[in-house]
């Protein structure tokens, strides 16, 4: 089925999971294993200072199988963004981000103008940037335009479940694309998976979707299997689409009962 | 001498390295990353780079999230 390249990384999984809101860390560590991810996204945010565990989510998250991921969830403006990913890179050792600056929170829709911004001084610092965009073909063209190793643009609100919104935006962005189109936020259910890679998408990325089910593992299985025949289905060549019926079966040598 | 962490307000008694105060706060090194006044450190300048009052210190790790 050919391999998802981002920069100079190449996955065999197309599905990206995110580690949040999962009930706890081995029921996320086992989704992982059972969904076959090769990557996986982190949040960065500032170490609790009176946490006395020590327990901590990269003890969970075996770096030989699954590569990282670093999100700039939570942050609003380019500068938070750039400082996050650098942040990002100190402690991971990682040059791969997931750009994320938020316009609204209640939408969670990016800021279009500052993701711009942040992911031209990202690029420059040498940052492989996978931007989180809305499904918009013009913009999506100019992150391509000014370098970034892929395009995000999300189905639905981030765990919305809703689905893939507008797969006709998702198509011309892929007709259009010269790199990795993955899908992310919004996905809900096996069928929005293998929609989106019917598409023709080159990857998905989902959290909400495996780690909120009510059996994450389960939907874990479900989402690799989804993932799988839905770009299958896109390689295999589909048939087109018509408004009459095409019989498929001959037109000759039917019978017919004499009228007594 | 005052430095703000993690928006928390320290009060130091005695000059400090990024090392020190690490160590202050029973922090490993690995898998965290520091910026100081919003420049990021690298890990190799921490025993030189020596904290000013109101210097503000962010400390982070990586955690769960999408």
């Amino acid at each position: 089925m050919g391999a998802l390249k981002i920069g100079d990384k190449i996955f065999n999984s197309r599905l990206i999971l995110g580690t949040g809101k999962y009930p706890n860390f081995e029921v996320m560590r086992e989704s992982f294993e059972v969904s076959g991810t090769e990557m996986v996204t982190v949040a960065i945010r500032r170490v609790d200072l009176n946490d006395t565990t020590g327990q901590s989510l990269l003890d969970y998250i075996d770096r030989e199988k699954y590569a990282l991921l670093p999100n700039t969830a939570g942050c609003y403006t380019a500068k938070d963004a750039v400082l996050t990913c650098e942040l990002a890179r100190e402690a991971l050792g990682t040059e791969i981000v997931k750009l994320e600056v938020i316009g609204d929170e209640k939408t969670l829709f990016p800021d279009n103008e500052a993701t711009l911004e942040a992911a031209r001084i990202l690029i420059k610092k040498g940052f492989t940037v996978l931007p989180y965009i809305i499904d918009d073909p013009i913009i999506c063209k100019k992150l391509e335009d000014m370098g970034c190793a892929a395009v995000m643009p999300l189905a639905a609100p981030i765990g919305s479940g809703l689905g893939i919104r507008n797969p006709y935006n998702i198509a011309i962005i892929i007709e259009n694309s010269n790199i990795p189109v993955i899908v992310d936020a919004g996905v809900g259910t096996a069928s929005d998976a293998a929609l989106a890679m019917e598409l023709g998408c080159d990857g998905i990325l989902m959290n909400t979707a495996v780690a909120g089910a009510q059996n994450p593992v389960m939907m874990a299985n479900a989402m690799r299997q989804g993932v799988e025949a839905g770009r299958l289905a896109y390689e295999a060549g589909r048939i087109p689409m018509k408004l009459y019926a095409s019989a498929s079966s001959p037109m000759t040598g039917i019978i017919h009962s004499s009228v007594s | 001498m005052t430095v703000t962490v993690n928006g928390v307000i320290h009060n130091l008694n005695r000059e400090m390295s990024l090392t020190d105060l690490l160590q202050e706060l029973s922090l490993p090194p690995e898998g965290i990353a520091l910026a100081v006044n919003a420049t990021v450190i690298p890990r190799k300048n921490h025993p030189q780079t020596i904290l000013n009052d109101g210097d503000v210190i962010e400390i982070i790790r990586a955690v769960a999230g999408g």
